[in-house]
């Protein structure tokens, strides 16, 4: 069995549905591991999930970097183990420097929640193997602070090694090129502002986030 | 006992009166100085008094009222009287929900009012053991056209936003409703609904003499103390200065101490006696109830509760509603193993006192008794007051409402879509998170939202109503409509209405009129309940909503909640293939009275009679239920506000079908607001069966198509428009009025 670590920050809130969304849907083991901890080695994939980590005061990210576990998220990614943060993950993700550029304010200076059709810029990725090459898809987003920012010559880096994994269809919130989800240069740690863990069963009103953790899965096959 | 020397002396609070200002009248000082305590209460203990008195506390008013209401039942395991009622949904499993106001902290500080309005009601459903598992928001405003409305509007949403966004509960509907009425008074009601093993209920009882009392949480500071009797006065523009008493929420410590509360009740449940959030009047109403319903005692020590600042008086520190705190009682000895967990979520927790057997209420500060009381006193022995009660001369000789002339179908069809109480609400909820915890099936916009129960088939699906136009015009009738609107709702979508929470929102209880009509809805909605079955298990009461003399319309909003057996019979409103029948079930009149026609034609205060047959709306309801179960509805939708006409056209606005019949309604019908009525599709192999199941109840009014065209032939004329276009209208008119 694959076993998935969800880390749990204080204000987190999205972390008991990627934890149902590895055991109920992909049918694989999770375990919830605190903010506190220091050793991820026992787990093939590490995922940060969405919320308000530390009430996102100050910045969103900007006090989970600090936390313990970040440390062992560090070392966990410099070993070339893939890990995935979704919507605060990805914030912190970004204030942690595990992945370039910054997320700010929604352009419009509100929170949206709604289904966002996206498209698959990527299906070479650790993350994405299971879509098909610019598929389009449907995943819902629900955040306040998603506007993707980074400068020219980070953008340009960022389509040149292909770091792009998903673009907005109608941008919702600003991010520069239509930016949904990026991974770092070497392609083991993705960020992304869509919701994939809301979007694994019929009920919530689509499947395709599944993929991404079929795609996980698909990879740790290969290696295994 | 000592007092304080800055605190007036009892014989100067005798004299003085300061109990007046706060609310207190000198019938109940006396009395309770004369008949409960046998002396004058001291400057702390008459402000203990003022507040645990207030109506918001006590429901002194409204009491002798609210005993009219059912709430009895199979599923009820507890109904009124603690933190939130509870209800069997079988599987050894209970749904656990409540509805609270803050009308008057929204209406001064509009962001702070809302979010601790959401912050409250969460804390009262995990203190019951349960997970809050979704919440919902019913407000009340004035039209959009003032620049003070549309403030109130964008603040109130956001403070709603900024709080359950954060905590992580889905904000999965309500609903929103514009009239002059809410000028200078809007309404902010909450409900939130909880999930729980029915092994983990929790009550907030101090029991077991030598047991410790310990305070968790936030800090204790000056903000919102008389909160309680602040929403127990009427409200003036002058009275801003009131603006201390709205506290300030902070979600991320809710979030903590709801998931470190929720730990201990499942980790810890034979320690911990009992919890209670300190809500209204904070330490002073948590503590005394606590011990109330226990029979017992309790002694504090006000040294130890956590201060935010410094020199704060017993009664500042009894009387504080600062956010997000609880109250335990943890069985002696086995203190530290709480602590523990607190500590471990970063959170004060404090042993402040312990449980006594004598039923006395005392409290020390600097090692001085500042307080010795009867907790009976404080609670129990408050005077009800059956208010005069008259009936308002405006519901004499009322004479049926008259028909509006319907030229163009289509043009009043647009004009009403873009009405604010009709407009679609996604430029509101779109910025609630309604799909976090991963179990929303159907988010806003539809007839009641929907959340699953997980590793279960069942789903819940809950609804927030009230039409408040016919409550004005027959309040009797509205009180039963209001509840019966609610259960269609929970119908459309599947599901079998199983109890109620209300806010009832009314005028000041001093006014006989605005007395009667809370007597007259109560005995509405007690009708209606017992008619579905489906008790009322809690709820709250806010009186006092006028500004400046000017009374809102009784607003009894209902929060209800419905049990879906097999995700299976989850339905939506949308229309879903192309050639499917499309029938109207129920009778339609030429029922104008209070509708939004009536108003969109200049009648801004409502008139008319009101016609409702109960049982009509029984039988109607038991056939969705029987057609959802059967398999042979593809969407159905309850009618409300502007009738068919917006009904139809909302079924087709998530569809991207069209529209092709023709009825023997009148154009004018259209518009009618006859209750009881339901808009159902059936696909063409399913048609002979559900007529037969339907007799002379359901009527067929044509097809859907594949076109953008919506094409209704009526007696006298025609309905004919573009789908695009009125859902364009729908989708954008209350974007472009908040602006």
């Amino acid at each position: 069995m694959m076993k998935f670590a969800v880390v749990s920050f204080p204000g987190s809130n999205c972390d008991e549905d990627l934890y149902y969304a590895i055991t109920d849907d992909l049918h694989e083991t999770a375990k919830i591991v605190p903010h506190t901890a220091t050793d991820l080695s026992e787990f093939d994939v590490v995922l940060i999930p969405g919320g308000f980590s530390y009430g996102d005061y100050l910045r969103s990210g900007a006090i989970a970097k600090f936390a313990p576990v970040m440390t062992a998220v560090k070392a966990f990614a410099q070993q070339g183990k893939p890990v995935l943060g979704i919507c605060n993950g990805f914030q912190i993700l970004t204030e942690a420097g595990l992945l370039p550029g910054t997320l700010q304010h929604n352009r419009q200076m509100q929170f949206i929640c709604e289904p966002e059709p996206l498209r698959v810029e990527n299906n070479q990725t650790t993350f994405t193997s299971a879509f098909q090459d610019q598929q389009q898809i449907t995943l819902p987003i629900a955040h306040g602070e998603g506007n993707y920012y980074c400068d020219e010559a980070t953008l340009t880096q960022l389509r040149h090694n292909h770091q792009i994994v998903f673009t907005y269809q109608n941008n919702p919130n600003g991010s520069v090129s239509d930016i949904a989800g990026i991974t770092n240069e070497v392609g083991n740690v993705l960020g992304m502002m869509p919701h994939p863990e809301r979007a694994v069963e019929t009920i919530q009103g689509g499947t395709d986030g599944l993929l991404v953790f079929k795609s996980l899965l698909k990879a740790h096959l290969r290696t295994v | 006992m000592q007092e304080l020397k800055s605190e007036p002396t009892p014989e100067e609070i005798r004299e003085q009166k300061p109990y007046e200002a706060w609310g207190l009248s000198e019938t109940e000082y006396d009395y309770i100085s004369q008949k409960l305590i046998g002396r004058l209460p001291n400057y702390t203990e008459t402000g203990l008094f003022a507040v645990m008195w207030s109506e918001h506390c006590s429901y002194k008013d409204s009491k002798p009222i609210l005993r009219k209401f059912w709430n009895d039942g199979s599923r009820v395991i507890q109904g009124p009287g603690e933190g939130a009622g509870v209800l069997d949904i079988g599987d050894g499993q209970a749904v656990v929900f409540k509805a609270e106001s803050h009308n008057h902290p929204s209406f001064v500080e509009p962001f702070e009012g809302a979010a601790t309005g959401v912050g409250g009601i969460i804390r009262d459903i995990f203190s019951m053991g349960a997970k809050p598992i979704a919440s919902l928001d019913s407000l009340r405003f004035g039209e959009l056209n003032s620049q003070k409305n549309r403030y109130l509007l964008t603040e109130i949403v956001a403070g709603i936003a900024a709080y359950g966004n954060c905590i992580g509960i889905p904000t999965v509907g309500g609903e929103i409703g514009f009239d002059a009425v809410y000028d200078g008074n809007p309404l902010v009601n909450v409900m939130c609904v909880g999930l729980m093993d029915q092994a983990d209920l929790k009550r907030g009882r101090a029991t077991g003499t030598g047991n410790s009392i310990i305070y968790v949480g936030a800090k204790t500071g000056r903000d919102g103390i008389h909160g309680a009797t602040f929403a127990s006065n009427e409200f003036s523009e002058e009275k801003e200065a009131d603006r201390s008493a709205v506290q300030v929420g902070d979600p991320f410590m809710e979030k903590l101490l709801t998931d470190a509360c929720l730990e201990i009740i499942h980790d810890h449940a034979e320690i911990l006696m009992g919890i209670q959030d300190m809500g209204a009047a904070g330490l002073v109403s948590s503590s005394a109830e606590m011990a109330s319903k226990a029979k017992s005692g309790v002694t504090m020590d006000l040294d130890l509760v956590p201060q935010r600042e410094p020199n704060m008086s017993a009664y500042e520190i009894m009387l504080s509603e600062s956010q997000e705190r609880m109250l335990l009682c943890v069985k002696k000895g086995e203190e530290q193993t709480v602590l523990d967990i607190f500590a471990r979520y970063d959170l004060d927790a404090v042993v402040v006192g312990h449980v006594t057997d004598d039923r006395q209420y005392r409290l020390y500060q600097h090692g001085k008794l500042v307080t010795d009381v009867p907790v009976t006193s404080l609670v129990d022995d408050v005077l009800e007051r059956k208010q005069p009660s008259r009936k308002p001369v405006r519901l004499e000789n009322v004479q049926p409402a008259q028909a509006p002339v319907v030229q163009d179908p289509a043009d009043t069809l647009k004009a009403l879509l873009a009405q604010p109480t009709i407009a679609s609400k996604k430029a509101v909820f779109s910025q609630y998170d309604s799909q976090v915890q991963a179990n929303t099936a159907v988010t806003p916009g539809s007839d009641a939202a929907v959340v699953r129960v997980r590793h279960t088939k069942k789903a819940l699906a809950m609804t927030t109503d009230c039409n408040a136009r016919y409550i004005y015009l027959d309040p009797y009738v509205g009180g039963q409509i209001a509840v019966s609107e609610a259960a269609r709702n929970i119908v459309a979508s599947g599901g079998i209405p199983i109890g109620i929470t209300d806010c009832l929102n009314f005028g000041s209880p001093n006014d006989p009129e605005s007395y009667w009509e809370l007597d007259q809805s109560v005995q509405g909605i007690a009708l209606a309940c017992e008619q579905f079955d489906t008790p009322v298990i809690s709820g709250n009461v806010s009186m006092y909503n006028e500004t400046d003399g000017h009374s809102i319309y009784p607003t009894p909003m209902i929060g209800m909640v419905g049990l879906i057996e097999d995700v299976a019979y989850i339905t939506t409103q949308a229309f879903k293939n192309v050639g499917d029948a499309v029938y109207l079930i129920g009778e339609t009149g030429d029922d104008f009275a209070g509708s939004e026609i009536q108003k969109l034609r200049g009648q801004v205060t409502p008139t008319g009679q009101l016609n409702f047959d109960l049982e009509a709306e029984a039988a109607n309801q038991k056939l969705v239920q029987a057609s959802i179960r059967q398999g042979l509805l593809q969407s159905a939708h309850d009618l409300s506000e502007g009738g068919l006409g917006v009904a139809l056209a909302e079924a087709l606005f998530e569809s991207g079908l069209g529209f092709e019949g023709q009825t023997t309604l009148t154009n004018q019908q259209l518009f009618s607001e006859t209750q009881s009525r339901f808009v159902v599709s059936v696909a063409p192999e399913d048609q002979a069966q559900f007529e037969a199941l339907a007799g002379n109840r359901a009527v067929f009014l044509g097809k859907t198509t594949d076109g953008d065209q919506v094409r209704l032939t009526t007696t006298d004329g025609e309905l004919k428009a573009t789908c695009s276009e009125l859902k364009a209208t729908f989708g954008g008119a209350l974007g472009c009025l908040m602006k």
